[in-house]
């Protein structure tokens, strides 16, 4: 079984690094929309420093949720998706797997570009820090979550608008509580580790169940 | 009693049903309207509150709350019938929740429209980002969702328990986004909603709050079953009994 998911993870790995615009055009695109913000709204310090971790979260959800067309689309178009669900192993173990590439591709390139992002928006050294954790944490939740919707929004037309109706509002605790731990080791550092394990509750319990309603899902959309 | 509880899981058979059963809910719809608007408007104090007092304008009440509960009460709903729709494979049970879904819509926008209207004169603001605003702000994002979802599929078998499956999801996150916008930080928790409290509630509001409620349930069934039978018809459009009901309908 856990070779199964290796098999799943090595081989989207390899795909992905032979063609790594893909890879980095996600990247590019939080970092352009982070840029927006301070031309648009204003570029004193003081105001950046309150918009920064909102701004930083936001784009991290519209990059996530830009890739998230990409999980499925190529291996739907070419007919591996069918045969995946035709194998002996377990759906959902063999999603898990798609998503943690997923993840890894998409998510972890994010919380790596965040110092930098950060220092745009003038954020304090802890403020960085905490920024990255909460990252670490958080967006594998989006890649989770967002697997239900990618799977339930496949093959169809405006896909990508109709995820993000889907998908954006159930985005909104991450949204709150990685911004709400950033915003808050500003003021005091310890209080940040509420805002934290609730985070790593939510990666729990996403982890168990999105794989399973993501399964589910291409089930429904394959058949 | 030998009752078969799957006769009206049949379209045809709910088909007639439905069609006895919205004349008695549109009247009922009537009468409770009626009820609750004369009760709320003349059998009710004139002011609410004692040193800052809510005048006139807090009989927005009767709507407000009332919608509310029913945008939150038909989600559910829809959510039961997109399950039983999942687990046993009716039919029905997914024309049901795809019917329920614009009624749900309609009164979570009328919650947050009589809402604003409320808030402006009594908190001197349309909108603000009170935990309640919030959460049925995402919940009207929600049943759009599913709408969307479902219309954007042509295949109807996948658009109904694909729809289906994201009703259920959604309801999964309702709590967890409520309780996050609800207190991520007790210092910001400015609440503008009060607790809700029925039981401190004057007699004859309660009365007329209630009894809108009601009105707005049975109103919920009327427009629920008149678009269920639309949607039965449009669906089975080519089977025998529908033919045979409309040579019926042409020859009157």
């Amino acid at each position: 079984m856990l070779r199964s998911f290796w098999c799943i993870l090595t081989r989207d790995l390899t795909l992905a690094l032979r063609r790594r615009t893909d890879v980095l055009t996600t990247l590019f695109f939080f970092v352009i929309v982070v840029s927006l913000f301070p031309l648009g709204v204003s570029t004193e310090q003081q105001i950046l420093r309150i918009l920064g971790p909102g701004v930083v979260w936001v784009a991290a959800l519209l990059a996530s949720m830009l890739a998230l067309e990409r999980l499925f689309a190529a291996d739907y178009d070419d007919g591996t998706l069918e045969q995946l669900l035709l194998t002996g192993q377990p759906l959902a173990l063999l999603v898990l797997g798609k998503i943690t590439a997923h993840w890894l591709l998409t998510g972890l390139p994010l919380v790596l570009i965040a110092p930098l992002v950060g220092m745009q928006y003038h954020l304090t050294d802890t403020a960085i820090g905490v920024m990255m954790i909460a990252l670490l944490i958080g967006t594998p939740i989006l890649s989770l979550i967002g697997a239900i919707g990618a799977a339930l929004t496949l093959g169809l037309r405006g896909g990508g608008i109709l995820l993000s109706l889907l998908i954006l509002p159930l985005y909104i605790p991450v949204l709150i509580y990685g911004a709400g731990a950033i915003e808050v080791s500003v003021i005091d550092l310890s209080n940040t580790q509420p805002y934290l394990t609730l985070l790593g509750a939510f990666l729990l319990v996403a982890l168990i169940f999105a794989p399973v309603a993501a399964a589910a899902a291409l089930r429904i959309s394959i058949e | 009693m030998n009752v078969n509880w799957f006769k009206f899981a049949s379209p045809p058979a709910f088909y007639s049903l439905a069609g006895r059963l919205i004349p008695i809910f549109w009247g009922l719809t009537l009468t409770l309207l009626v009820i609750g608007l004369y009760w709320g408007f003349f059998q009710t104090t004139d002011q609410l509150g004692g040193s800052n007092p809510q005048k006139e304008y807090y009989r927005i009440i009767f709507i407000h709350v009332s919608s509310a509960w029913m945008s939150m009460w038909l989600y559910f709903v829809m959510v039961v019938w997109a399950a039983i729709g999942l687990v046993f494979n009716t039919r029905l049970s997914f024309m049901m929740a795809k019917a329920i879904a614009p009624t749900g819509a309609v009164f979570t926008f009328l919650a947050l429209w009589t809402g604003a209207f409320w808030g402006r004169p009594s908190w001197g603001t349309y909108w603000d980002w009170d935990p309640r605003l919030t959460s049925e702000l995402v919940l009207f994002f929600m049943y759009i969702g599913y709408i969307a979802l479902h219309s954007a599929i042509d295949d109807i078998r996948r658009a109904d328990r694909a729809s289906a499956l994201l009703a259920i999801v959604g309801l999964v996150m309702v709590p967890v986004i409520f309780w996050s916008i609800n207190c991520p930080d007790p210092n910001q928790c400015a609440a503008l909603h009060q607790r809700s409290n029925l039981t401190k509630i004057d007699g004859n509001i309660l009365f007329a709050m209630l009894t809108m409620s009601l009105a707005f349930w049975m109103y919920s069934f009327a427009a629920t079953f008149m678009r269920l039978r639309s949607l039965i018809l449009t669906r089975e459009a080519e089977s025998i009994w529908v033919r045979e009901l409309l040579t019926q309908r042409g020859e009157q």
